[in-house]
């Protein structure tokens, strides 16, 4: 079996499955019983500044898109940070710590914008024994309206600034958790990496409204009549963390810069995805409120088992694997040219693909009376849109075509030798290049 | 010239070869992966799940079902190993309905469960099918222990024994391993010799030595084995069948069921089994309703079960006792032998209608008779040949806990001890369980 040990900025833990920094991971009680479900590690959840705790709506929390049988997709939440006394939370993460010296135990912060705020929860921190410290610059509602979370993580300058404070005021390893409600990543990756971060980590939630109840004209969820914008979530989310993550990963100036991965990882696969991408481990939240820490068992056998299947015996030997094969749209290659072709066989003649094609794409599938689906070579472009409606797995592939084979769509042979957009002959600017 | 259905007594090749085939194929064949894909994803990944509670040797199934769910059905087959390392003869013969999937929320909620018995066999046939052995053996105790019974209860014990590094010395009174698996049960559960294929995969594992055509109290004595090993595990089943208590019963082709499962299972060509026109099965068990169907299946015309209780008292289940209709095959209950009729051999057998009453269940006046040329009596197994000095409970031996008998150093397990429900799941645990109180008590004592 692989080893699925885990070591992140010198944080060790049994494995790269760690619990986010949300309502999991708010108390002793929770975070024991994750560890004992077998999570390697936690971010526990944000703890704010000294003082009278914030307190939370008394109304839901939680708004939720669902997919067909009630399969959570996505949730949204308008929950802030821990609404327990620090002290007690202090209390019961060296508890924990003091328990389980071989799991992974990171403290989320947030306070307010100024030194002295983070060097002393910094300091009250340090003597609990935890691991590490993660800066919470992305939380999207409540505490962004009072200048803190996204509110931070929005403004390049001010990541680096706190950050600066942090990495100068611990000698604990500082991860900074990125919001993913700006436009570029690359830029608070890179204010992290100038504030001496020891990694980032992403994604926290998107804003967003899940719903509206059109009864009560008012968005989900709702309070006393009003609704307000949330934080999204869970596996809706997990196309655009992958992203961000690849984006920092293969962005120069941050090359090497760990990765802690979120954002929808609700299976081994996702967490293979994710550190194929560049990311040293994962975190988990969503897929936990839904089903519960036991699925952590099924994320282990299942690395473990594909591991296997691979000849993969440590994680790092394929942590960043699929970095060097995420590229710019420019240098895909052109002469890369396939055709769908339809299993006869497999085909259910539900005519999905014949509608997609006709109505929306190429008009590349003849449909005949007895409902046989054929591609026509010469109008297909290989959009694959058959292919991702069609209900049959393995139905419709998609075939290359051979260097010299004639194109019946160009009339042209294809090419044997790559060649990209940046030297083609429709590019006004590729002449320049010449 | 041919026989047909319709030939008078007791004839072998009352079908085509083609019909033989297609009548003894998969019972419920295999998912396909796109298949299994749906199945899965229909599981809520319940807490503490009740299907887990519903399953004897408690597998892990929410999990194995995510492991399916999630492209690892290795993953997931080790999942149902490590609890029960016949899990793959379990997805073939467990009466799921009246288990796992009776249990499921999604049977309370839609009567339509999660199809969990079909999953096992994916994910199992999936580890199967890629050979090799998935268990490795702890470092060697030097300890050695005989399992006498190489039916469900002792390959489990034995496999676990091995995993554990004891050195298994594996008795079985038949020329082959299996038990039950391989001789008692209806061939369309387990195609294409998969009950030996099973027990080699099994031994797979290395530690186990199988000394099959030894039978206790004749080639092997319990006192014997308990000079020769450390600790000895009882599985041998049932060996003895009920008797009819009817009159007539010696007739020609008045047979034992269990006899004609095994000679049906054994046979290399189905043709060559003889079997009644009209073939009458007494009994209401999976045993009565596997020896019915299969008699349809070699080309019986009419086969008729009758049961002295009511169909709600059947152990057939509702799913078996449904294949056996579905196969043509009549179900008449609250009736009882009174004598088989016939010069020589069977050619009726006559019945009186049962009442049931406080003092128990009653004949009465009101018999009627049922043509037969053949008669399975499927009236339940007793134990036979339990070595003396053992303590009975009933009639099976008793055991407390993990199958300790009466006697130090000696436990049993399966269908010859007490407790259990004659399940090959049920047997499965009792070895396992059996195994790792064998273990730990020997290793304790050292």
């Amino acid at each position: 079996m692989a080893d699925l040990r885990n070591d992140f900025v010198g944080i060790k833990s049994p494995n790269p499955f760690w619990l986010a920094s949300a309502p999991p991971t708010d108390k002793e009680y929770n975070v024991r019983r994750a560890f004992e479900a077998g999570w390697g590690g936690v971010v526990w959840k944000t703890l704010g500044e000294d003082g009278a705790p914030v307190v939370n709506v008394n109304g839901p929390r939680y708004g939720v898109v669902y997919g067909a049988d009630r399969r959570v997709l996505g949730l949204n939440n308008i929950e802030l940070i821990t609404d327990r006394p620090l002290e007690v939370n202090l209390r019961e993460i060296k508890a924990v710590k003091r328990d389980y010296p071989d799991r992974a135990l990171v403290v989320s912060l947030m306070v307010p914008c100024t030194e002295e705020a983070w060097k002393a929860i910094l300091a009250r921190v340090e003597e609990t024994g935890a691991d590490g410290v993660e800066l919470n610059f992305g939380c999207p509602h409540g505490m962004s309206e009072r200048g803190m979370g996204s509110a931070v993580g929005q403004v390049p300058e001010y990541i680096e600034m706190v950050t600066r404070w942090c990495k100068a005021n611990t000698r604990m390893p500082v991860i900074v958790k990125l919001t993913p409600n700006i436009t570029d990543i690359r830029l608070a990756s890179r204010a992290a990496h100038k504030g001496g971060a020891d990694a980032v980590s992403l994604i926290n939630t998107v804003n967003s409204i899940t719903a509206v109840d059109l009864d009560l004209m008012c968005p989900e969820p709702t309070i006393d009549g009003k609704g307000t914008h949330g934080g999204y979530c869970g596996p809706a989310v997990k196309p655009i963390a992958l992203n961000m993550v690849a984006e920092i990963a293969r962005d120069p100036q941050t090359r090497g810069l760990p990765i802690s991965g979120i954002g929808g990882v609700t299976t081994w696969k996702d967490a293979a995805e994710f550190m194929a991408l560049g990311a040293g481990n994962v975190q988990v939240c969503t897929a936990v409120m839904t089903y519960g820490f036991r699925i952590v068992q099924e994320m282990i056998s299942g690395l473990g088992d594909w591991m296997d299947r691979k000849g993969f015996s440590t994680l790092s030997d394929f942590t960043g694997m699929a970095v060097p094969n995420v590229t710019d749209w420019q240098y895909l290659n052109l002469n890369y040219v396939t055709k769908a072709q339809i299993d006869q066989a497999a085909c259910i003649k539900c005519g999905r693909c014949y509608a997609a094609c006709e109505d929306t794409s190429h008009q590349a599938i003849e449909m005949t009376p007895d409902r046989q689906f054929v591609v026509k070579d010469e109008e297909c472009v290989a959009c694959n849109l058959c292919v991702d409606v069609c209900p049959v797995e393995g139905c419709i592939t998609m075939r290359r075509l051979a260097p010299g084979e004639v194109d019946p769509r160009t009339g042209k042979p294809v090419p044997a030798e790559y060649g990209n957009w940046t030297t083609h002959p429709n590019n006004p600017g590729s002449c320049a290049a010449e | 010239m041919a026989n047909t259905p319709l030939t008078p007594g007791v004839v072998s090749g009352r079908l085509g070869s083609e019909a033989y085939r297609d009548n003894f194929a998969d019972k419920a064949p295999p998912l396909t992966a796109h298949e299994a894909a749906i199945a899965a994803d229909r599981c809520y990944f319940c807490h503490e799940a009740p299907c887990v509670t519903a399953c004897p040797t408690t597998i892990d199934i929410p999990l194995f079902i995510r492991e399916i769910a999630t492209g690892a059905p290795r993953a997931a087959a080790r999942t149902i190993f490590d609890q029960n390392i016949l899990g793959g003869m379990c997805a073939r013969v467990c009466p799921t309905e009246q288990l796992c999937e009776e249990a499921c929320v999604r049977e309370v909620a839609e009567g339509k469960p999660v199809e969990i018995g079909r999953l096992q066999r994916y994910a199992t046939d999936t580890l199967m099918g890629e050979g090799g052995h998935p268990y490795t053996r702890a470092a060697p105790t030097g300890k050695r222990i005989a399992v006498v019974g190489a039916g469900p209860a002792g390959l489990a014990c034995a496999h676990r024994l091995a995993m554990k590094g004891h050195e298994v010395a594996l008795f079985d009174a038949r020329p082959k391993a299996g038990g039950l698996n391989e001789y008692g049960i209806a061939a369309y559960k387990t195609v294409d010799g998969y009950a030996q294929a099973e027990v080699d995969w099994l031994m797979g594992i290395g530690g186990i030595t199988a000394h099959n055509g030894k039978a206790l109290g004749r080639d092997i004595s319990l006192d014997g084995l308990k000079g020769e090993y450390d600790a000895v595990f009882l599985a041998i089943g049932l060996g003895g069948v009920n008797a009819l208590r009817a009159e007539g019963e010696e007739k020609s082709h008045v047979q034992d069921a269990v006899d004609f499962i095994a000679e049906l299972r054994q046979a290399e060509d189905l043709s060559t089994i003889a079997v009644g026109r009209n073939v009458v099965v007494i009994g209401g068990g999976m045993t009565a309703v596997d020896a019915a169907v299969q008699s349809k299946l070699l080309g019986a015309e009419n086969v008729t079960i009758v049961y002295r209780r009511g169909r709600d008292a059947m152990s057939a289940s509702e799913e078996e006792q449904h294949l056996a209709s579905s196969k043509g095959v009549r179900i008449v209950t609250g009736a009882a032998p009174l004598r088989i009729l016939g010069e020589g051999a069977v050619e009726a057998v006559e019945f009186a209608y049962t009442r049931e009453t406080e003092a128990g269940l009653e004949l009465t006046d009101e018999t009627f008779k049922i043509r037969a040329d053949q008669v399975f009596k499927a009236i339940g197994q007793q134990l036979e040949g339990a070595p003396e000095g053992l303590e009975l409970s009933g009639r099976k031996i008793a055991v407390t806990g993990p199958g300790r008998t009466s006697l130090p150093g000696i436990w049993a397990g399966g269908d010859c001890a007490a407790g259990g429900d004659d399940l090959t799941v049920t047997a499965v645990a009792e070895g396992r369980d059996a195994a790792e109180d064998i273990h730990a008590t020997l290793m304790g004592e050292g």
